[in-house]
């Protein structure tokens, strides 16, 4: 069984994560689109959290036998991977509009260069 | 005297005079634009029409270049909030008074818009928003639509109605139009993605004037819905949290005019 101590700490750090995130939305410094994927690993790992029984549960299907706790790490650097994924194509995305900007402008400015 | 010359053109009546634009997001609908355009000028000639093309791959620009139509080319897809804000800051910097939204896939018909323009008009609304929800005297509901997409629009009529403390029935409705202190707050500051829903709420806390109009849309003329089954999904998640957090965001200072 989880240690009691481990799950309150595992849900305070989840909670806190959401209200980071909240906030960071509220101050318009992280976009909707972008936060999503953040609140639902929030919410996942503090349902894990306070969800105890489920948490054996799950430890049980994937074999891990001696440490259920291991199951919050595993679930949290899963989300972590899909959030560095997302961010990937987000990043490659704005790569290729900044390209099309560039070009844009740089045409532009020959434009009316050769005009004036 | 060549100055006496021109002062002679006769003034139009006061709300003719109004300097009035209709702004068209268009997003690869060249076979719907022309129409849209053409529409909206057998409805008052005296409207400047500027298509903003979210870039499209087809000829939607040069089909509303052709007829004369102000275009505003995206160099790439900005989605429906951010074309139409282009449109807002267009019409803030030209120095219209009054804007009308009319989307470029024909589902918005410029005959109904005088309905929307009478309470700018008439200054008893800074923006009037079309609702296919509302009915009118004598008329049932006429607009088809899929179960889940009415489920969706009404829980996000709900929401909205339950923040703004009024009763609100189409939130999702594009089809509006305001006054130019509207146009200065959207040009400020305009929800992305799917704005309607927010903007309903910005409107709200800005203290603006709104009010509902029924009007009746048209079956899309050409063209995709922008929003498929796993964007809807998307698309109510996104606008409930935007509107939670909304709740207790500061307010953007509108665009000052500069004289």
């Amino acid at each position: 069984m989880t240690p009691l101590v481990v799950s309150i700490v595992a849900a305070i750090a989840s909670v806190v994560l959401i209200l980071v995130v909240l906030e960071l939305i509220r101050s318009r410094r992280l976009r909707e689109r972008y936060a999503l994927l953040w609140l639902l690993t929030g919410v996942v790992l503090l349902a894990l959290s306070l969800w105890r029984s489920g948490l054996n549960t799950i430890a049980g299907w994937v074999g891990i036998e001696t440490y259920p706790p291991a199951v919050l790490f595993a679930v949290g650097a899963l989300f972590v991977l899909l959030v560095l994924l997302h961010y990937s194509t987000v990043i490659s995305k704005l790569h290729d509009q900044n390209t099309v900007l560039a070009q844009r402008l740089a045409l532009l400015e020959q434009q009316l260069r050769e005009r004036g | 005297m060549a100055e006496v010359v021109t002062e002679t053109r006769l003034p139009r009546a006061a709300p003719l005079a109004v300097k009035r634009i209709a702004i068209v997001p268009a997003f690869n609908e060249e076979e719907s634009v022309p129409a849209v355009i053409e529409e909206i000028r057998a409805f008052d000639p005296d409207f400047e029409v500027v298509v903003v093309d979210d870039g499209s791959t087809d000829s939607t620009a040069g089909a509303a270049r052709e007829l004369g139509a102000h275009v505003v080319r995206l160099p790439f897809n900005l989605g429906i909030g951010g074309a139409v804000q282009t449109g807002f800051r267009y019409a803030f910097e030209h120095g219209f008074e009054l804007a009308v939204r009319v989307d470029g896939d024909g589902q918005h018909d410029p005959a109904q818009l005088g309905l929307l323009l009478g309470p700018i008009l008439a200054d008893e609304a800074d923006i009037a928003i079309g609702s296919r929800f509302r009915e009118t005297p004598g008329e049932s509901e006429s607009y088809r639509s899929s179960r889940t997409r009415r489920l969706g629009i009404s829980i996000l009529a709900w929401t909205v109605s339950l923040l703004v403390r009024r009763r609100i029935t189409d939130p999702t409705s594009g089809f509006q139009a305001m006054n130019r202190k509207a146009i200065a707050l959207f040009a400020a500051d305009y929800p992305h993605d799917y704005p309607e829903v927010e903007a309903a709420l910005m409107v709200h806390k800005h203290e603006l004037r709104m009010t509902e109009v029924p009007v009746q849309m048209r079956e899309r003329a050409a063209g995709q819905s922008s929003i498929g089954a796993l964007a809807s999904v998307y698309y109510m998640v996104k606008v409930m949290l935007a509107l939670f957090v909304g709740l207790f965001r500061k307010n953007v200072t509108p665009l000052e005019e500069t004289k």
